[in-house]
């Protein structure tokens, strides 16, 4: 108690002596300086929070694989995290900002003091390439989905390194590096945190590398009907939606790129709204659909309406989030159970990040409020202001009509590319483990390790050393004695 | 009657549950058990240190018949279970005595058929 009271006297000391202090330094330093240091704080804070999507990845993914694949699934997110940190910081963050209308020439090997189209790099500008670089991240996890349990170890790691130097940035800056989607016809494609650039990106990805890939053996039976091939553990992957959604604040509410107005809070609950929309009308959906309360389809959802809100988490008023939350839970679905009849996509990744990918972006054109849309670049209000409110009707649907050219030059640029480094890989160094490496499962063939070596191996093939087996009537003898005893029949 | 057993791989099961079924062989049971054979053990490396476990997954399957029905069995087992390579299994028959269905009490090779309007597993 003494102890606990003496503390409190000297903090009350020290805090004394040091409030004068701050109060001199506060005079010193000015209003804008403190404005840009929140403004890069919250940006780095909302950087950790996207990096944090990796763990929610990882435990979707890993949840939705068989227990024989799980310790690739842990390799595969560390190798494409340190690929996506090196290409980009090397070339990607280059190609992704100012520069000519296709690709940008500055910023190659990011250095502070670098000239990058007239900025000379500071520390606020380290924040804005770093929030980059986890996007690119972001979108690179989202490819391998599609590809889970068959992969090979070499050809993801070479298309991964292609991916965030070339790709990715590629997208990015047709979008928001003031390439050809800044202006379609005098109006942007508005995409505020990246259901296309990002989501529709990594899942054309990912249907690029399915569609060479093929399905898991066992998939479909002889008469061409899909069958479940259930993942491991629910619970894992409920905690990857989980983190996903957490790490959704970060990605969405971030992509204010400073707390001005605080506008980043309304970002937050259009994204909260969304998600929570998405999850219930997936939900609805499948049990409509099957008769049965899907729990894998509930998480679908979420990340549904989550990529369903990230273009417009920026642009929409929040009555609009739950629409659009909820339209997105429909679509996937609808997109899975579609899907799922002609390719093998684990994780649904192609529905969650790619079909609501493409109806966020499009939703933008519908909803944009006139409070919020970028006027400054001439885009227009959405379809909804055109047909209920004043806005001029041919505005908003020329507003609607830019939103689909961004998904579909975004979707072709994508599946070009990646259809080519893929198609490289097959007919070189092949893109998928022979079948017997399949079957054994990637942890032990690509690996030569098992994710759950308990599942695996019997606890007889440990080395553990002889076993005395107690003769009935002989007393217990400590470990020591036994060991030094050195018996030998047993 | 015979009791044909058989240590087979995993992937080779379904094929024959299916056909065994589609010949008029509704039951049989499977048994995932882990043996050592010719086949060589699988080498685990973890953080650099190494431990080989010796004794691979095979699946039992185990399956009462007719004297009769014996050969086609073991035939369609060995139709889908041989690869070829080391590690393919073994099978084994072995002669039963006696064979009781417990829901009716019946006896003998009976017991072996499935009863008409009975539930039946898909093929």
């Amino acid at each position: 108690m003494t102890k606990r009271l003496s503390l409190a006297a000297l903090m009350a000391f020290v805090v004394s002596l040091a409030l004068p202090a701050l109060a001199a330094a506060q005079d010193e330093v000015a209003a804008d300086v403190v404005k840009s240091e929140l403004d890069v704080t919250w940006i780095i804070v909302s950087a950790v929070l996207v990096l944090f999507m990796q763990a929610g990845f990882l435990f979707l993914e890993i949840g939705f694989s068989r227990q024989k694949n799980v310790g690739a699934g842990v390799a595969k997110i560390l190798v494409n995290l340190g690929i996506a940190t090196i290409a980009w910081w090397a070339v990607g963050f280059g190609i992704a900002s100012g520069g000519n209308k296709i690709f940008g020439t500055d910023g190659f090997f990011f250095s502070h003091g670098q000239d990058i189209a007239g900025t000379i790099v500071g520390g606020a500008d380290a924040a804005g390439m770093l929030f980059g670089m986890l996007f690119c991240a972001v979108s690179l996890a989202i490819v391998w989905g599609t590809t889970l349990e068959r992969i090979k170890f070499s050809a993801y790691v070479i298309y991964a390194a292609i991916f965030a130097a070339i790709i990715y940035p590629l997208v990015a800056h047709g979008v928001y590096g003031g390439g050809l989607l800044a202006d379609v016809g005098g109006k942007p494609v508005m995409d505020f945190a990246g259901s296309s650039v990002v989501h529709l990106t990594g899942a054309v990805g990912g249907l690029a590398a399915l569609l060479l890939l093929g399905p898991r053996i066992g998939k479909y039976g002889a008469d061409g009907k899909p069958r479940a091939i259930p993942g491991h553990s629910m619970p894992i992957a409920g905690l990857g939606v989980l983190i996903l959604w957490v790490g959704w604040y970060g990605f969405n509410a971030g992509s204010t790129l400073g707390t001005t107005d605080n506008f980043f809070a309304e970002v937050a609950l259009n994204t909260q709204l969304a998600a929570a929309a998405g999850v219930l009308f997936a939900m609805l959906t499948v049990y409509v659909k099957t008769k049965s309360i899907d729990v894998g389809m509930a998480g679908n959802g979420a990340i549904a309406g989550l990529v369903g809100i990230t273009a417009g988490s920026g642009f929409v008023e929040f009555w609009a989030a739950p629409i659009i939350g909820a339209v997105a839970g429909v679509v996937v679905v609808y997109g899975v159970l579609t899907i799922e009849k002609y390719l093998d996509d684990p994780v649904g990744a192609l529905s969650a990040h790619g079909l609501a990918g493409i109806w966020g972006t499009v939703a933008v054109g519908l909803f944009v409020s006139p409070r919020l849309t970028l006027a400054d670049d001439g885009a227009a209000a959405g379809l909804w202001y055109g047909i209920f409110g004043d806005e001029p009707f041919g505005a908003t649907l020329g507003q609607l009509g830019v939103q689909a050219v961004g998904v579909v030059a975004i979707f072709a640029l994508v599946l070009i590319l990646s259809y080519i480094v893929f198609a490289a890989l097959k007919t070189t160094i092949g893109i998928r483990v022979s079948p017997e490496e399949e079957l054994a499962g990637l942890d032990i063939s690509t690996h030569g390790m098992y994710g759950y070596p308990e599942a695996f191996i019997p606890e007889e093939e440990y080395p553990a050393g002889r076993f005395e087996p107690n003769v009935a009537g002989t007393p217990i003898a400590s470990p020591v004695a036994t060991a030094a005893s050195g018996s030998s029949d047993s | 009657m015979k009791k044909v057993e058989a240590f087979i791989r995993h992937e080779a099961f379904e094929p024959i549950r299916q056909e065994l079924l589609e010949r008029g062989i509704p039951s049989l049971s499977i048994i995932e058990v882990k043996g050592s054979g010719r086949q060589k053990g699988v080498v685990e490396h973890y953080r650099g240190a190494s431990l080989t476990v010796n004794v691979r997954p095979k699946l039992k399957i185990e399956c009462v018949v007719d004297d009769a029905e014996k050969e086609m069995v073991v035939e369609t087992i060995l139709r889908h279970a041989r690869t070829g390579s080391v590690g393919d299994g073994k099978i084994f028959v072995i002669p039963v005595e006696e064979a009781v269905r417990i829901r009716t009490g019946e006896e003998g090779k009976d017991v072996l058929q499935a009863h008409e309007g009975t539930e039946m597993p898909s093929s």
